[in-house]
């Protein structure tokens, strides 16, 4: 409803005061959606900001333990930062063929995102794995309960994200890209493309600036 | 079909206006804001470590606005002007409580973790 | 079975977690129990349940989600207030060597229980379900932006209330106070389940809240009715709007908070620990970050209730509305850089702690302003003393005491003689019930009519008011003098006798307030028996100046029949001066959600999966969240979630409405 039609219904008005509209619009459907999925954006953003202060705070609280340079292996964190900045280019390329309302090249670029999601997932696990397997547990120390939470809460996210893109591959194969999947599939580009502003400070705070301490 | 998309583009949505140019200059933009820190770091290039930290903090901040700007196409009017609002409240929020924390935390370690001083030189 | 199939089914439950060693705990389950056992008869022989099923609990409207909400929040204020009478009662006895009635075990959970369900469970629900009722209708909204989203929040939030109740009798609950400080709240310290309890109590309610604040922020930035801009609305709506953005600001940090605490104590990470390099100062660090903003959240909407109040009953405009705007921002953004001061004699040092001292004095500066925006509201008004007036004065010369008491605790020295004494209780209490619970009374009087379509008995009103304004004085006041000799909060017994005389001063005190509390129900029983002779047939018994009261008294279903224009602030003032008429015809379809299940099942499924962490009943944890995942995204297979009220059944509602109009004359 904008304020346009009322400030030139003022002006048209006469002497009678108009106090409703006639003829109203309906609210369109989902008008609300993307603002409200930006502002729980924001709050996850929070989130992560606690982790990050956690992560600050105690991130030199090695307790004789294991220390960064001794876990982070900074080629393999180069890979899977190519694997999660990849999949949102392709995640905007799906945008850009959702547009277009091509149905199977959106289908497309989205699997290709989900694959990259995975590879992302598969690699971070297996560093996890071999870090606990090195005796550097989220136990150990207080740096390594930071670390693991940080970015583990980050690798949740991104698997919810692909639980997420499998359900809208679904619902867009069953329903066509119709509104209401087009609101679904943005706000999933908007939770996707966050998810990546993250990790940048991530890979800057906790790989990089943790091989500089 | 096309009305429906008029429709999500007058409301201002976030997403709705990336193009396949904005997106591969965001991309190369974010590759190489990527691989430079990337590379200071592993070679250890600049010989200063604060400094090396600084420049790195710097491109970190520099491809967050990359990402903002080209992939989730953040700009003033979107929903009138409340998304970037959010975004700026978030921004400050973040800024106060990550700096605030670390001062008071740093202020405390020193103060009350044992070992660190001696209580009779204490202000 | 085998020992090792029962620990796989039932966790660390056992019989030995069932209370019937306390005699006070068992009276309490057999009177819960029977009256539990009575009101599902009750509803069971009335055939109520598909009425309640159908009409209430799988509501997506805004009105009926608030008023469950306010009966959440009453019946845990019953809870709440029972433990208060406990910790009184211990009080004013434990003295020359008795022990009182309640042993340490007892009495630490009853007042961690206390504070837990007082912040979160009452003044939460209330505070939320005034802003729920009432937002979409001062904007002139047919419904919030997320209907179903409202409706889920509702019952995340009755979720953690149940896990708390329950807690009363399947274990025990947490013995470390509200905030549930590390390292008494560590794994090591705090074995029981007490504190698994408290945290995903609050995990599950707390992500109702957060939505429910995305919610309205989102209501009132994109429903409001044509010509309404910012600075047109209601100041109800703006401090609701400011309280939302508090909400969704600081919510978050709690999450984050509790799952770093809950993370130590299931997985045996590091964060809070006083070894392998933890630090239990960060989570006193980070829990107030959260824990500042929340006395915000809980006070703005009552400010919002008291501008409302004040211009109405003033006959006049709310004096300064643009300042009040800009105050409220203000206080808002300022939250945010006062969180220290409950924690000044943790030992950050001067620098920081003056930094601190001086924001905390500087955010009392708006509250200010606002008082005096109110009281020069009231000046040279036509001032009409109902009850929902009485509460403003009363809040007045209550809260700016507490308010005062604030600043003086803000001064650094003085708060390192004064914290954690009894003066401080006196504080927070002095703020809280004179603020937000009085508030609540003054609101809850105010829109009861609009909401049920009568008013509240005038008399038993008067009852528990006085009962109540004079109760918190005698109750609170001798707190501030045994805090200002150096008496400690949370003592269960005391050694020097001279002090008892305040503890049974404060004991009547709550006895009075007991009265006031049972004088509401009372005049909640009288008001429903008299609703004929208090009815409201004109939808505004207060000559009100806000849209809410220019529709029916109850509204109907979609609110507004056509949504109204807007040109000024004050806008069902400027309708009337202006002499508007309502429309009689030209009613078109309206569009309106359906009303769904989800909710209550996910809320249900999430308190499973409470129950089963708590326990360490592993199969029900995965088995509830898998169920939650699953009922999730088979939600969103559902894609006809709305209807549309046909144009016969508008204008029949609204034909009704104006024979009733007509018969006033």
């Amino acid at each position: 409803m904008s304020l346009t039609l009322t400030s030139s219904l003022a002006k048209t008005a006469g002497t009678e005061p108009v106090f409703h509209l006639e003829n109203e619009q309906e609210h369109a459907e989902g008008g609300s959606t993307m603002l409200g999925f930006w502002i729980y954006l924001m709050s996850d953003c929070l989130i992560f900001a606690m982790l990050f202060a956690a992560y600050g705070v105690l991130g030199g609280n090695y307790a004789a333990g294991p220390a960064p340079k001794d876990l982070f292996d900074l080629q393999l964190v180069a890979v899977n930062t190519s694997m999660l900045l990849l999949s949102s280019i392709t995640y905007g390329f799906a945008m850009l063929t959702m547009e277009k309302g091509r149905v199977a090249a959106t289908q497309a670029w989205l699997a290709v995102t989900g694959l990259f999601g995975l590879a992302f997932i598969g690699i971070e696990l297996y560093e996890f794995a071999h870090m606990i397997h090195e005796g550097a547990t989220p136990q150990r120390s207080a740096f390594l309960s930071a670390f693991f939470t940080l970015v583990g809460t980050h690798g949740l996210h991104v698997t919810f994200g692909i639980i997420w893109l499998v359900t809208l591959m679904v619902q867009v194969w069953t329903r066509g890209l119709i509104a209401a999947n087009r609101r679904r599939l943005m706000c999933l580009s908007m939770f996707w493309h966050f998810l990546d502003v993250i990790w940048i400070g991530v890979f800057t705070f906790v790989y990089l600036m943790g091989m500089l301490r | 079909m096309n009305a429906h998309e008029h429709a999500s583009h007058a409301h201002g949505d976030i997403g709705a206006h990336g193009s396949l140019k904005s997106y591969l200059v965001g991309f190369a933009l974010s590759v190489v804001l990527t691989a430079i820190p990337f590379w200071l770091v592993m070679t250890g290039a600049i010989d200063n470590k604060q400094a090396t930290a600084i420049v790195i903090m710097a491109f970190a901040a520099v491809q967050i606005v990359v990402h903002m700007v080209f992939f989730l196409h953040m700009n003033t009017t979107s929903e009138g002007g409340w998304s970037i609002l959010a975004l700026i409240f978030t921004v400050v929020l973040v800024v106060i409580v990550l700096t605030g924390s670390l001062w008071v935390m740093y202020h405390l370690n020193v103060n009350m973790m044992p070992g660190l001083h001696d209580m009779r030189q204490m202000p | 079975m085998s020992d090792s199939l029962i620990k796989f089914i039932f966790g660390r439950l056992t019989w030995e977690s069932l209370p019937l060693h306390e005699p006070i705990v068992v009276g309490t389950f057999i009177a819960v129990a029977l009256g539990g056992a009575a009101l599902v008869g009750a509803l069971t022989y009335f055939r109520l349940w598909g009425y309640l099923w159908r009409e209430w609990f799988t509501s997506v409207d805004h009105k009926k989600i608030g008023i469950m909400y306010m009966v959440l929040g009453l019946v845990m204020l019953l809870r709440g207030f029972s433990d208060a009478i406990m910790m009184r009662l211990q009080q004013a006895i434990a003295f020359n060597g008795a022990e009182g009635y309640l042993n340490a075990h007892h009495y630490d959970q009853i007042l961690t229980a206390h504070g837990v369900i007082m912040i979160f469970f009452v003044a939460m629900p209330f505070v939320t379900g005034l802003m729920n009722y009432v937002v979409p209708l001062q904007i002139g909204a047919r419904d919030v932006s997320f209907p179903f989203l409202n409706n889920f929040s509702f019952w995340m939030t009755v979720g953690g209330a149940i896990l708390v109740m329950m807690s009363l009798f399947v274990g025990e609950f947490a013995r470390t106070g509200w905030l549930a400080y590390p390292p008494l709240s560590n794994i090591g310290y705090s074995p029981d389940v007490g504190v698994d309890y408290y945290i995903w109590a609050l995990q599950v309610a707390g992500v109702g809240t957060t939505l429910s604040g995305i919610n309205l922020i989102c209501t009132i930035v994109k429903m409001r009715a044509p010509g309404m801009t910012m600075m047109r609305m209601p100041v109800f709506t703006w401090t609701s709007l400011c309280t939302n953005v508090l909400i969704v600001a600081s919510f978050p940090v709690l999450t984050a908070v509790l799952a770093m605490l809950g993370l130590d104590r299931y997985v045996g990470t590091n964060f809070f620990t006083n070894d392998f390099g933890g630090s239990p100062m960060m989570y006193v660090n980070l829990i107030w970050i959260w824990g500042h903003p929340e006395v915000y959240i809980l006070i703005l909407p009552l400010f919002g209730v008291f501008s409302e109040v004040t211009s109405t009953f003033s006959g006049k405009r709310l004096f300064g509305y643009t300042s009040m705007v800009y105050a409220t921002v203000v206080i808002t953004i300022l939250s945010y850089l006062v969180w220290l001061h409950h924690f000044f004699t943790m030992g950050s040092g001067a620098s920081v702690n003056s930094f601190f001292g001086i924001t905390t004095m500087i955010i009392s500066i708006p509250t200010g302003a606002k008082i005096f925006n109110w009281l020069f509201t009231m000046y040279r008004g036509r001032i009409r003393f109902e009850l929902p007036m009485m509460w403003t004065v009363a809040f007045m010369l209550t809260f700016v005491v507490g308010g005062m008491t604030g600043v003086l605790l803000a001064v650094p020295p003085a708060d390192f003689v004064l914290h954690n004494s009894l003066f401080l209780i006196a504080h927070f209490h002095n703020v809280i019930i004179g603020g937000v619970l009085f508030g609540l009374f003054a609101g809850i009087v105010y829109w009861w009519p609009k909401a049920f379509g009568f008013k509240l008995d005038p008399f038993w009103g008067k009852v528990s008011f006085w009962c109540w304004v004079v109760g918190f004085w005698f109750a609170f006041m001798p707190l501030y003098i045994l805090g200002l000799m150096g008496v400690t909060r949370r003592m269960r017994v005391f050694d020097d006798p001279s002090l008892q005389i305040w503890f049974v001063i404060a004991a009547f005190g709550a006895v009075l307030i007991a009265i006031g509390i049972a004088a509401f129900l009372i005049q909640i029983y009288v008001s429903i028996r008299r609703r004929e002779e208090l009815t409201d047939p004109t939808g505004d018994p207060w000559n009100g100046r806000t849209l809410e009261w220019s529709i029916s008294s109850p509204p109907p279903a979609y609110n507004f029949a056509f949504t109204p224009v807007v040109r000024d602030n004050d806008a069902w003032w400027d309708m009337k001066r202006a002499g508007y008429k309502r429309p009689l015809s030209g009613f078109k379809p309206i569009h309106m959600p359906r009303n769904t299940g989800t909710g209550v099942i996910l809320a249900g499924l999430s308190v499973a999966l409470g129950f089963g962490l708590i326990w360490y009943m592993w199969w029900l944890a995965a088995a509830s969240f898998i169920g939650i995942i699953a009922t999730a995204i088979g939600h969103t297979f559902n894609y006809h979630r709305d209807f549309h009220i046909p144009a016969s059944e508008v204008t029949q509602t609204e034909e009704a409405r104006t024979r009733l109009l007509s018969m006033q004359g």
